[in-house]
């Protein structure tokens, strides 16, 4: 099913992050798109709502800013390309090929994100600029293991997104049940209030969810916020491993359903 | 004569895209969720807010919950109007389609304003409406005629306002053809209505009341619900809403001239 090998991974690569510097100016208004996490620094700072739960200002400027960075390297909107492609009837030609096409929407994201990745850092200077005080840099091994972690989040929402995507195969508007999963994600995973700040009947179920450990737990850990690095990667792995076949399951499923556009 | 026509073509709009949009039946119960699941989130994030203060900003919980209500009937125009039709003109001028909806004997902006709609945003004006009507319980306002017509005034105009940001970004489209994720900057900026304008510092209040008058849109009608705005405050929200629309439709007009069509 998965047949993949480094010639074909590389080839993929170059022809998407040629593809995505075609559209830099919209992976620059992309970026921009994701500065709410600042916005909502300026709530929290402005009015000391993180004297409660024991973070100064500059720790938590640099949470929301680690945020940022997450966020800009874990979005994923395969489901919204998937459906395009579905629906104008793409898919065909796709499945023929002997590669899974959901490789070819990885090689897109991959693609984007290091597209996107200049517009991101220089975002982050204009922050520095305004913030000089929450200036920092990460120790090696914490900021590998943040990258680590922000990559495990992608493939996260990469595989939730995907098993939605296939629900196209039945339904071919599934991009409203992905707006519906967004929403507990822009809430839950720590993008506007980090997870220490929520209440403890919320605290209590979330760590077995997926969503801390999509953008609270690896901006937790750029950032140089305690965190617990172990379960938050076991977790991590938890989740990839259970939504992994799922996906699997789905794909063989849906395809055997597909009867192309107009038939 | 004319008026009248309007209205006859904008119920026709009405019947066709009704009817369209119902074949997805599951999609509008689903985006109406999802309306749901999003002011729940909305007011946990406020909870967490006030968990340790009793105001941010000058605003209690119970009147902030007043800025949720009008964010949520604000946001249910926008997905019901704005958004399907405004993310059209992309799609038009991309496929050279505007080409026939500049032949029609109709006003351009007219049609492409309100060609679309969207019926679950609906819902979510009703959410938002019954949200307010709560707020009004629970802050103790009394309705009066006045107060009446203040509300509906400067919700108007704050809708006004917002259709006129919607419509001046996707005018651009004609120059830039994609600006899908300009709408989406717009999108995320328009995200800080759900909070009160004076929870934010000096520097970012000043840029959201003067480059993207997001300010006017949420707060002002919320302090007018508390009996709390000024009236320079209300005058100058009427004016800022005729100066947008204004631009929006001087700039649709003259950005039609640079309207070459598709492949010429």
């Amino acid at each position: 099913m998965f047949n993949l090998n480094k010639h074909k991974l590389i080839t993929l690569l170059k022809v998407q992050y040629s593809n995505m510097l075609e559209y830099r100016v919209e992976i620059a208004l992309w970026a921009v798109s994701g500065i709410i996490p600042f916005f909502m620094l300026n709530i929290w700072t402005n009015n000391n709502l993180n004297e409660s739960i024991n973070l100064s200002n500059v720790m938590l400027s640099r949470y929301f800013l680690s945020a940022f960075f997450v966020r800009q390297f874990s979005v994923v909107w395969v489901v919204f390309t998937f459906e395009e492609d579905a629906l104008l009837g793409k898919i065909s030609p796709y499945l023929i090929q002997p590669l899974n096409p959901f490789f070819r929407y990885l090689a897109q994201h991959i693609a984007e994100q290091i597209t996107r990745f200049p517009f991101a850092i220089i975002i982050a200077l204009i922050f520095f600029l305004i913030n000089p005080e929450s200036l920092w840099i990460p120790s090696l091994n914490l900021f590998l293991l943040a990258c680590i972690s922000t990559f495990f989040s992608f493939l996260i929402q990469f595989l939730i997104q995907s098993i939605i995507a296939c629900f196209c195969f039945w339904t071919e508007k599934a991009s409203s049940i992905e707006r519906l999963l967004f929403i507990p994600t822009l809430f839950l995973s720590g993008l506007l209030a980090p997870v220490i700040s929520f209440p403890e009947y919320v605290k209590s179920w979330i760590y077995i969810t997926p969503f801390p450990y999509l953008i609270d737990f690896p901006a937790n850990i750029l950032s140089g916020n305690n965190t617990n690095i172990i379960s938050g990667f076991f977790m991590q792995i938890f989740w990839i491993s259970v939504l992994f076949p799922i996906f699997k399951r789905t794909w063989s499923l849906g395809t055997k359903k597909y009867t192309a556009m107009g038939s | 004569m004319k008026i009248r026509k309007y209205i006859k073509i904008y119920s026709l709009f009405l019947s066709t895209s009704i009817a369209s949009e119902l074949e997805y039946k599951t999609n509008v119960i689903i985006d109406f969720i999802t309306a749901i699941l999003s002011l729940v989130g909305s007011v946990f994030l406020l909870t967490i807010f006030f968990q340790n203060t009793d105001n941010i900003g000058g605003w209690n919980f119970e009147q902030a919950l007043i800025i949720q209500g009008i964010y949520t009937i604000l946001n249910g125009i926008t997905n019901t109007w704005f958004n399907p039709n405004l993310t059209e003109i992309v799609k038009h001028i991309r496929e050279g389609t505007l080409d026939f909806v500049l032949l029609k004997p109709l006003d351009s902006q007219f049609f492409i304003s309100l060609n679309k709609l969207a019926p679950s945003g609906f819902l979510e004006i009703i959410l938002g409406v019954v949200l307010l009507f709560y707020c009004i319980r629970i802050n103790q306002i009394n309705i009066n005629l006045s107060f009446l017509f203040l509300c509906i005034t400067t919700l108007f105009c704050s809708i006004v306002i917002l259709y006129s940001l919607w419509f001046l970004i996707s005018t651009t489209t004609i120059w830039f053809v994609k600006t899908w994720n300009a709408t989406e900057v717009l999108r995320s900026f328009l995200y800080i209505g759900r909070f009160p304008l004076n929870s934010f510092s000096f520097s970012l209040r000043i840029f959201f009341s003067i480059f993207v008058p997001i300010a006017f849109i949420t707060t002002i009608p919320s302090e007018v619900f508390l009996g709390i705005a000024k009236p320079w405050e209300i005058l100058f929200e009427v004016i800022v809403a005729g100066i947008f629309f204004t631009v929006s439709r001087r700039f649709w007009l003259f950005a039609l001239k640079y309207y070459t069509s598709a492949s010429s």
